[in-house]
């Protein structure tokens, strides 16, 4: 019998397991993808492409007002700037919460999110609550991620229908002002670039 | 394109019954020891250049199964579908893990080597097309109503409401062609915002709401 390309003790593992193991030893052998190449793409996954990238966008948009202005008005450019670029990132809009309105970003109809500067997407965004919801009741969906916001805000919901991908760019914190740019992006959440949560307090900061 | 309609499982936007939001933790991306394994798969037969994004989407979002499934459950069963679909696989094979069929040769393999560069490389869907834009910035449209029996990307929630053209986003491939096999078809893009009282009615949500999605020009009329 012929051993399969992971070959362990299968006796505890669930069917979908079983399955995708099946499914990768079978792509393998017929040659129409490697292994290897499998490892590389989700060591980049994990380790370089994630959300500090966006936090280092925002935290350099709260003090560089000229780059500020180029990633209101061309945020594809501006973030290649940084050196982030690459799938589900070639159409960037950046929309930048004030006192009077509250930006939040979603995909009703799959999991559509920004990559390159905020990594792979979290359960809860591509999860049937978060995108049923949030176009109805945005309220009550940050209020389950601890967020009042006063009434009089507008809040702003960009359902990512096509290929455009939306970053939020939160308020700075009260107080952040003295701050280097490092410190900035330490503050800078994921959830705060989505439009879940808001910036971490400069008390935050050890 | 088939003669059964398409059916998306997909498009919940506004739907009522799903419960709460459970916030996670930054950096916690995955479940099962499985789920990276299917989510690398998918990009790398993806690279492979046998079926374009949409056609994934697709795949995904019309499988039966789909509310009942995990996220990365619908990515290996979209997978497996596109795959079994060209006859790249047959259902034996990936049950046994081993293989019946001759494999057919694939213009395309994705080496480790190649990653990064594959990784780096965008694949923009603006396109320069000749025709202008119909609707300007400010102009009031309403979005196409009714059923349409292929994939789409103009989600049943705000079909035939009242919006406004909020920002142009250039043409760009059109997803309901390109997802069923009729080539790029580029048109005029726009993200048109809706007010919550116009999506919701009555039973909006006190408070402000602004709702925008990114609909190509076939799915808008004048209002």
């Amino acid at each position: 019998m012929e051993h399969s390309a992971h070959e362990h003790d299968h006796s505890e593992l669930g069917p979908t397991e079983l399955r995708v193991r099946a499914l990768e030893t079978v792509l393998t052998r017929k040659g129409y993808i490697e292994p290897a190449a499998l490892d590389a793409l989700i060591d980049t996954y994990q380790t370089r492409v994630e959300p500090r990238n966006g936090a280092r966008v925002v935290a350099r948009a709260w003090v560089d007002p000229a780059f500020r202005e180029w990633l209101l008005h061309d945020a594809t450019a501006a973030i290649e700037s940084m050196g982030y670029r690459g799938r589900q990132g070639e159409h960037m809009v950046v929309v930048e919460n004030t006192e009077q309105t509250h930006h939040m970003v979603v995909c009703t109809l799959c999991s559509c999110y920004p990559w390159p500067v905020l990594g792979l997407p979290p359960t809860w965004y591509k999860s049937a609550p978060y995108r049923s919801r949030v176009v109805r009741e945005p309220r009550a969906v940050l209020a389950e991620f601890g967020v009042v916001l006063p009434p009089q805000t507008t809040i702003r919901v960009w359902d990512s229908t096509a290929e455009v991908r939306y970053l939020v760019l939160p308020r700075a914190p009260e107080g952040c002002a003295h701050l280097p740019q490092e410190a900035l992006a330490a503050l800078v959440t994921r959830d705060s670039m989505i439009g879940t949560g808001l910036p971490l307090p400069v008390g935050a900061l050890r | 394109m088939s003669v059964s309609a398409h059916v998306s499982r997909a498009d919940l936007g506004g739907q009522l019954g799903h419960g709460r939001v459970l916030p996670e933790a930054e950096g916690e991306l995955w479940h099962a020891a499985w789920e990276p394994r299917v989510l690398a798969m998918t990009l790398a037969m993806g690279a492979t250049g046998q079926w374009n994004i949409d056609m994934s989407r697709a795949a995904r979002e019309s499988l039966p199964g789909y509310a009942a499934m995990s996220y990365y459950e619908i990515w290996l069963h979209g997978l497996l579908k596109l795959m079994l679909e060209r006859g790249l696989v047959t259902e034996e094979e990936v049950t046994t893990g081993e293989v019946r069929t001759p494999p057919r040769t694939l213009a395309r393999v994705l080496r480790e080597a190649d990653v990064p560069r594959v990784l780096a490389q965008v694949s923009p869907t603006e396109r320069r097309i000749d025709a202008p834009p119909r609707f300007a910035v400010g102009d009031a449209v309403r979005c196409f109503d009714g059923d349409i029996p292929h994939h789409t990307r103009l989600p049943a929630y705000v079909r035939g409401r009242h919006g406004t053209v909020v920002a142009q986003r250039g043409a760009h491939v059109f997803a309901d062609a390109h997802a069923t096999g009729r080539g790029e078809m580029p048109c005029h893009l726009y993200s048109v915002a809706f007010d919550g009282r116009e999506l919701w009615g009555h039973e909006a949500e006190a408070g402000g709401l602004l709702v925008s999605v990114d609909a190509w020009e076939p799915y808008l009329s004048p209002a």
